[in-house]
């Protein structure tokens, strides 16, 4: 077990320095001086010379990583520029937003989907699983974007029960703040809860045609301890990779939600970053996300052994 | 084939073929110009002469739902073809030839997949400036490494099956084998993903054009009118529900075909997904 999981993290290193190298060669690629982006109007050769100087830019590109790393490394991403803050600590803030809604639809969205899966699997072709799989096909073909708005238009606008925009952190406002997270997590667990419901079904319909499992039958265990002490753990290997996919895959790029729903989340930064060509944090975030995203899935996959042993031995 | 199955398949069928039959029709006739607005006739509810209503401008809902058609099944047609192409030669290769290959290449499409899709998307973009050619392009290389990641595990598991050995064992080259075995085999999982990035491209496009970092105005799209619907949430919600209903009976019907070309495609699979 321990061997599998120093070879999994050492695996990860190769993708981390590739992603760094990405990253910067991205914003390289960006037409565009940032000095003379800083400096605005004023034309000042001088001056724009003093600014590139100040920020590096006159240096070789390969001195410029460097340099940028090494910061990076002691947590220093660099100013923002339109915001004169630094990168780390708005990037580190907008995603404690962003983190707070995310994790919060994931876990609903696992603990209505997981059981409706299983349960369309055991009662395949029948009627539960029709009602089920339709529903499933109809969520996850509804843009999360389009579910908010409607969902701002009704319990916002029309019957005026909840905020329509705003944020405030749950850790700090308590259950009071809960209201501004309800219906961005309920627009994202729409549709999430369709595309685990899926593949629950479809992997646990895949497990139950096994032979261990009619083996299970045969000797009379009843049903329940067969689906939960038998197919659950074997079926749910597929699930969690869809699960820890779509947890990177919202984590970073919340970016839409987060704009229906004005959230000052880790996705509307970059996007604003972009607009606003602000490239110290459009280069911070885009690091700390791909970041982010390889170490989601590292986790997924130590975690993977526990529930398929066979994957160890690969 | 089960009733449901049957309904299904011919429903999703239905939704796609209206969809893109929407499209064509919109290339040469819409009932208003999709560009040009009757100011006189602003915020005008669905009505004779405006099947779906109007918006801020008066342009006709209806008319730039019809434009908005095309570039959509435009865009995600081509992206995902060019994801699919680009996918399956770097996927199968590196499944296939194993070693430090398969190490490089997956080292590289990690690394790739480390940026979710719609973020090297934008990135993309921004170096490309907004255009409906340059979204296709960011689409298509931003899926293909999700398409690799899939052709390479089938490839890799193929790889160690009977029937490939016995095809190399029997003197077949390398390349034989791939067409006539492994590429056959892996098309299943292939399809079934490449439906499912269909509907995202879809939706990704819809997307950007949402955030205003996909095709340009003044050209309409489903996800610009979503934006632009939010201004007036309050007095013209038919704004936000027709665009958005475009994007998802499109997304229903690419879906449920993709599902029935699934069970047909691939008998092994017949019934496992929804």
């Amino acid at each position: 077990m321990l061997g599998y999981l120093l070879k999994r993290t050492a695996a990860a290193v190769p993708t981390v320095i590739v992603v760094t190298v990405l990253v910067f060669a991205m914003i390289r690629a960006i037409p565009g001086d940032p000095a003379s982006l800083m400096l605005g109007d004023i034309d000042n050769p001088a001056l724009l010379a003093n600014m590139r100087h100040a920020l590096g830019l006159d240096r070789p590109v390969g001195e410029q990583f460097m340099i940028w790393v090494g910061h990076a490394l002691q947590g220093d991403l660099g100013m923002s520029i339109a915001r004169r803050e630094p990168v780390t600590h708005l990037v580190l803030t907008h995603f404690a937003v962003t983190a707070q809604v995310v994790l919060t639809a994931t876990l609903l969205a696992c603990l209505v989907a997981v059981p409706a899966g299983m349960v369309a699997a055991w009662r395949q072709n029948r009627r539960a699983d029709t009602a089920i799989v339709s529903t499933s096909i109809l969520f996850v073909s509804m843009p999360s974007f389009w579910v908010g708005i409607l969902l701002i238009w009704l319990f916002g606008v029309k019957l005026n029960w909840l905020p329509v925009y705003g944020f405030e952190s749950v850790l700090q406002g308590g259950l009071g703040a809960a209201k501004y997270l309800v219906l961005p997590v309920f627009a994202i667990v729409l549709t999430e809860i369709a595309a685990i419901t899926r593949m629950m079904r479809a992997s646990t319909i895949e497990t139950l045609r096994l032979e261990y499992v009619a083996h299970a039958r045969a000797k009379g265990l009843p049903e329940k301890r067969v689906m939960l002490r038998h197919v659950l753990p074997n079926s749910f290997g597929p699930t969690l990779t869809v699960i820890g996919l779509m947890l990177g895959h919202l984590l970073s790029g919340a970016a839409v939600i987060e704009t229906v729903f004005t959230l000052p989340g880790i996705g509307r930064l970059l996007v604003e970053s972009i607009y606003a060509r602000d490239y110290p944090v459009v280069q911070g975030c885009l690091l700390f996300i791909a970041l982010l995203y390889v170490a989601v899935n590292l986790v997924v996959d130590l975690l993977y052994p526990l529930f398929d042993p066979r994957v160890k031995l690969q | 084939m089960s009733g449901f199955k049957h309904t299904n398949a011919v429903l999703g069928g239905f939704l796609v073929g209206a969809v893109v039959l929407l499209a064509l029709v919109g290339l040469v006739y819409t009932p208003h110009d999709p560009l040009e607005g009757d100011l006189l006739a602003r915020f005008s509810p669905p009505s004779a002469e405006y099947w779906l209503g109007t918006d801020e401008f008066g342009r006709d809902v209806l008319s730039r739902l019809m434009a908005g058609a095309g570039v959509s099944v435009a865009v995600s047609v081509f992206s995902v073809l060019l994801a699919l192409v680009l996918g399956t030669t770097i996927g199968v290769t590196a499944g296939y030839a194993g070693g430090w290959v398969d190490r490089g290449i997956s080292v590289l499409v990690e690394s790739m997949m480390a940026f979710p899709g719609l973020l090297l998307a934008l990135g993309i973009m921004t170096v490309l400036g907004p255009s409906k050619w340059g979204v296709v392009l960011a689409l298509g290389l931003a899926y293909s490494p999700s398409v690799s990641r899939i052709a390479r595990g089938a490839a890799l598991s193929l790889r160690q099956r009977d029937f490939v050995i016995a095809s190399r064992a029997t003197g077949h080259g390398g390349l034989w084998t791939v067409f006539r075995h492994v590429l056959p085999n892996c098309v299943a999982p292939l399809l079934i993903f490449a439906t499912s990035i269909f509907g995202s491209a879809l939706l990704a496009e819809s997307a950007l054009s949402f955030l205003g970092l996909g095709v340009p105005p003044p050209l309409a799209t489903w996800g610009g009118m979503l934006s632009e619907s939010r201004n007036a949430m309050d007095q013209a919600i038919w704004l936000a529900v027709f665009p958005g209903a475009m994007i998802s009976l499109s997304l229903l019907g690419i879906n449920l075909l993709g599902d029935a070309v699934r069970d047909r495609l691939d008998p092994r699979m017949r019934g496992v997904m929804a």
